[in-house]
């Protein structure tokens, strides 16, 4: 039951996507899919998504850290707050960007129709990955190791690369594979803000939405296979890093 | 290690600065650009025929996927955690596919198999069912990016509860029902539950695979993140930002409950 059901509702319209980029005219769809202004938006997606999870790999072990290590009043709320990019809808968390930076910025940082605005999105809906992976393996994380490194003469900066680091690596990096697929893919935050111009603000999934409207679903299909393989390649990639990273411990 | 106290503070300073610019300091400010117009107008904008209908249209699609995603996300966890069969480190990586898919592709593919020119398009338009534009797809496509948060939570308590309870159980003479209701449902429920908030918290804000087989009509179609897109471009801003601080609202109380019943993230 359980696996016809995920059939059903997974595997079967995923099969279509593949089938129809795959089907009939096969290169016009191909030819869009590969056009310039697909290409710019591949290279804005992928540019922005690697950034956001560079960020979020440094942020969120730091903010996994804070909440782990360091105790202070109201630390439980501010736990709970990381979870608000999981809990509140993306055309709120989009929303809530226009107001910051839209037009009428109270900070007077106006960011719409930007590559820019694709960024601060993805980093807003991306926040509790590396944090809520991160966070369970530092509590668990033994502390007698570290207490020997210090005292025998480690400083905290060498202890923590040593010693720490090498420990919390796999769940930065399983972290770091969520966040990564999830901003590749995002599409509710960023089209309020970024919108959807051409080679400047226009990410994939803006521009197989665009190609959809337009009664181009072979050609959605081919640039959805294309964001799919990549997407992929890049998941197996930290995930098989991760592996590494775990075994070498 | 013990940090001496001014690289505590520094780096407690960075997280709640991050956080507090981040996500607050924006959140914050779509609730304040709401009352900013008085209580009338966002009474006014709550209030019209289209704000209700798609509140009303939102809590059923998401009630139906919620109920949905249960149901399989519990059979699936049993059957990855106590099953024998050859496919199940299939079924646990295709688990995982509606967190790595755009939504936006998610919305097409089914557009391609339940739209008029696809897979079973001919069929149902020759039984006179209706998905795509219609309530049935917008539920589809909440079910496909709702499917896999009650797996995973259920799946860890599973492996970690184990089977002698369920075993001592049925030498005792319990049937596999009772032994389900009795035994294994009892020990996996917070982990349920915390999944059942999360997907309720999915449902309710789905915007992108939805927008693309709702049709988005006023009335009929739409849902509340539809109606705060619609609001937005046609540049009825008091309007979005209230349907929108009305999600957010829903979504904090969501918070809230899955701070309460989530599995002590302290612990592994």
């Amino acid at each position: 039951m359980a696996t016809g059901y995920l059939s059903l509702i997974v595997l079967l319209p995923i099969a279509a996507v593949v089938a129809s980029a795959f089907s009939g005219g096969m290169s016009a769809s191909w030819s869009a899919a590969t056009s310039p202004v697909a290409l710019s938006a591949l290279k804005l997606t992928l540019i922005s998504a690697a950034l956001v999870t560079v960020i979020n790999a440094v942020m969120g072990t730091l903010i996994a850290w804070v909440l782990v290590r360091d105790s202070f009043p109201g630390q439980r709320i501010i736990d709970a707050v990381v979870d608000l990019p999981f809990a509140l809808p993306t055309i709120v968390a989009g929303l809530t960007l226009v107001a910051l930076y839209g037009p009428d910025s109270p900070l007077h940082i106006n960011l719409a129709y930007t590559g820019t605005a694709v960024f601060m999105a993805l980093l807003f809906v991306t926040l509790p990955f590396v944090v809520r992976s991160v966070q369970p393996v530092l509590h668990a994380l033994d502390t007698e190791m570290e207490e020997a490194a210090v005292s025998l003469g480690a400083s905290s900066a060498t202890t923590f690369r040593r010693i720490i680091l090498p420990n919390l690596l796999p769940s930065i990096l399983s972290g770091t594979a969520l966040a990564f697929a999830r901003a590749v893919g995002e599409y509710g935050s960023v089209v309020l803000l970024a919108s959807n111009i051409p080679f400047k603000s226009q990410v994939m999934s803006v521009f197989i939405f665009g190609e959809v409207e337009n009664g181009s679903a072979h050609a959605a299909a081919a640039a959805s296979v294309l964001l799919l393989v990549i997407s992929l390649a890049v998941l197996l990639a930290i995930r098989g890093s991760a592996r590494l990273a775990r075994g070498r411990r | 290690m013990t940090l001496k106290r001014p690289a505590r503070f520094g780096l407690r300073a960075i997280a709640l600065g991050y956080l507090g610019l981040l996500l607050l300091l924006p959140v914050g400010l779509v609730f304040e650009k709401t009352f900013a117009q008085g209580l009338s107008s966002v009474w006014a904008a709550l209030s019209t025929p289209a704000a209700i209908s798609a509140l009303w249209l939102t809590l059923e699609i998401a009630v139906i996927a919620v109920v949905a995603n249960t149901v399989f996300g519990v059979v699936c966890a049993l059957v990855i955690v106590r099953g024998r069969g050859r496919a199940r480190w299939l079924l646990d990586l295709v688990i995982e596919v509606p967190f790595v898919i755009s939504p936006v592709i998610v919305g097409l593919s089914l557009i391609l198999v339940y739209g008029t020119t696809g897979w079973f398009g001919k069929w149902l338009v020759a039984h006179g069912i209706a998905v795509i534009f219609n309530p049935l797809g917008m539920i589809l496509a909440t079910v496909f990016v709702s499917l896999p948060f009650v797996v995973r939570e259920v799946v860890p308590v599973l492996r970690e509860v184990g089977t002698e309870q369920e075993e001592a159980a049925a030498t005792l003479g319990a049937s596999r029902l009772q032994t389900f209701l009795r035994i294994t449902l009892p020990s996996i429920r917070w982990g349920l539950v915390y999944g059942i908030v999360l997907t309720t918290a999915r449902a309710l804000g789905e915007f992108g695979a939805v927008i693309v087989v709702s049709g988005n009509i006023s009335g009929q179609t739409q849902t509340l993140p539809l109606l705060v897109d619609t609001r937005f471009y046609n540049f009825d801003s008091t309007g979005a930002y209230t349907a929108g601080a009305l999600l957010a609202a829903i979504s904090i109380f969501v918070l809230v409950i899955m701070t309460m019943t989530a599995p002590d993230r302290r612990r592994l």
